[in-house]
């Protein structure tokens, strides 16, 4: 079984966000919120690394874990959505997600904690909504792994520095570039997304 | 004659040469055992230096990241440079963990702790019987105000546990959406209903706090259990020492609440995930305490005692319940030299029982 995961090339990514715009550009994401960031350390510094990070669709997703209304699933090919209508927009999954994940309508800080409908990443897998149907593009964005595609962000990637797809195929495919560059693997993020022995 | 010239030289040239291939022996003899020697020294460096944490500058910048390290990031939501927080894991395990569990177990060990107290007791009537003279216990303020904060504590106690408990209790039975949109209402009960659970609480708690002032008889209460367990009632002035515990809880855990629940009820203050995670923790630990002391005043105002309830009710209670329930005050009365009046003429009727915030 596939598993989906995402994998960000921290020796590729050139904090271009064109994952961020590709991403708001195909699934039309509200004002104010951006499914995927790209962050980078010791900006400025020789050395500095970016890093595209948005949901990682975690194994045992601590959003799923803690959410009030249970309103999270994870696909048959591990990718974790949730369903807009039975969210209550308590912020629960904003506290307990390692990326930051989790976003809100904007303004995000309201008052009375009035956050809206979370909205994150969905691996450009929609919702529970009819695949491809109006409704699902409006609450979820567009649904481009039920037209076989992958997500926009990692398809748009100028540098290939972020992947989107089957585990064991990324895996491959960094190792690769690992061995030809002699560098040391930085499969960021995926202890923590995906447990220890991946 | 040239070496008869000079025997002493060529004695001299033997001597250095022999000296010379001593020296070369001993030299080529230290170097043969040296110089494998060497490659030690280098090991021994490098070791050296590996001890002292000459790591990989990359693997301090993961290290940092798994550890909130913050970042630059163009998105401008709050933390949006931070890559990775591991303190949501920590409030996962709490929340989920032994908060729930324990505070399920409290607040159903004390249902059962009251459902076996009642068993044993039963209903504590009047000793003497009722005198039909009546005092005033509780003024139309106080009455007021207990009501008030009452009705919006039971409100919020319900759709709080709702949120703690509901996805395991609720939902199973009511399906998910019907549970969702349900929550979605608790929820905005909940949070527009707190603050003025607050006013309640906070004028609630500095109009009594005179009478609930701690006195040494307060101790010989609660040893003998509040006259639960003995036959002889203990000692008790206008409030009884159980009700001073009750008053202090919520006094504490009920700041504990209010100043927990106005960090949530506001993240544009611009608190951090890790503040409202702890706040979170807090405030429902906070309420699962105060909740669990509730069922104890909800159980002995109502059920327990006979002539207790008509104090908040009406106003007014019986001189003998008085005399019983608080002696130290019926005697204080008396000395002030306040009368007791007829009860109203109305037939003595049953206090409502006011609805029990269910455990769920």
């Amino acid at each position: 079984m596939a598993k989906m995961k995402f994998l960000c090339d921290a020796e590729r990514c050139i904090e271009c966000n064109g994952c961020v715009t590709a991403c708001k550009n195909v699934n039309e994401v509200p004002w104010g919120i951006n499914r995927r960031r790209v962050v980078t350390l010791n900006d400025g510094v020789p050395g500095e690394k970016s890093i595209s990070v948005a949901c990682m669709h975690c194994t045992d997703a601590p959003c799923a874990a803690v959410c009030p209304v249970d309103c999270f699933y994870t696909t048959a090919d591990g990718v974790v959505l949730h369903d807009k209508d039975l969210c209550i927009g308590c912020g629960y999954c904003f506290y307990a997600c390692p990326f930051g994940a989790p976003q809100y309508p904007s303004p995000q800080e309201r008052a009375f904690a009035v956050r809206g409908k979370m909205d994150k990443c969905t691996f450009c897998a929609g919702g529970p909504e009819e695949p491809g149907s109006q409704a699902e593009f409006e609450k979820y964005g567009a649904n481009r792994v039920a037209e076989g595609k992958l997500p926009a962000c990692a398809e748009m990637c100028a540098t290939k520095a972020l992947l989107a797809g089957d585990g064991d195929v990324l895996a491959d495919i960094y190792r690769k570039r690992v061995l030809r560059r002699a560098g040391r693997p930085q499969t960021w993020g995926w202890e923590k997304a995906y447990g220890a022995d991946v | 004659m040239k070496a008869s010239n000079n025997p002493t030289r060529d004695v001299d040239k033997g001597r250095r040469r022999g000296r010379f291939a001593l020296l070369a022996f001993l030299g080529m003899m230290f170097l043969i055992v040296a110089l494998p020697l060497t490659g030690y020294l280098m090991v021994g460096e490098t070791a050296a230096q590996a001890q002292q944490g000459a790591v990989n500058p990359l693997s301090e910048l993961w290290r940092g990241a798994r550890q909130a390290n913050e970042g630059y990031t163009a998105v401008t939501a709050p933390q949006a440079n931070i890559l990775i927080t591991d303190s949501g894991q920590n409030w996962r395990q709490v929340r989920n963990g032994p908060l729930a569990t324990y505070g399920a177990w409290l607040m159903i060990l004390a249902l059962v702790a009251l459902a076996a107290l009642f068993l044993l007791r039963g209903r504590v009537d009047i000793d003497e019987g009722p005198s039909g003279m009546t005092v005033e216990r509780w003024t139309r303020s106080d009455r007021i105000l207990h009501w008030y904060t009452a009705v919006l504590f039971i409100l919020l106690a319900i759709t709080g546990l709702s949120l703690l408990y509901g996805r395991a209790v609720l939902m199973p039975v009511m399906g998910s959406e019907a549970f969702a949109s349900y929550a979605q209402a608790a929820i905005y009960v909940h949070n527009y209903l707190g603050l003025f659970f607050a006013i309640g609480l906070v004028l609630m708690v500095l109009k009594w706090l005179r009478v609930n002032i701690p006195k040494g008889h307060d101790l010989s209460w609660f040893l003998s259990g509040g006259g639960m367990l003995k036959g002889k009632h203990p000692h008790a002035g206008f409030v009884n020492a159980g009700e001073k515990l009750l008053f202090w809880t919520l006094a504490v855990a009920g700041l504990a609440i209010l100043i927990t629940g106005v960090i949530l009820l506001f993240p544009q203050l611009g608190q951090s995930r890790e503040v409202m995670q702890v706040s979170l923790v807090v405030h429902a630990a906070a309420s699962i305490l105060v909740i669990t002391f509730i069922f104890g005043h909800i159980y002995l105002a109502t059920v327990a005692m006979k002539g207790s309830m008509a104090g908040m009710v009406g106003g007014r209670v019986d001189v003998n319940w008085a005399r019983q329930h608080h002696d130290l005050w019926a005697k204080e009365l008396e000395e002030k030299g306040v009368r007791p009046e007829p009860a109203p003429a109305r037939p003595e009727k049953e206090a409502p029982e006011e609805p029990r915030p269910a455990a769920s």
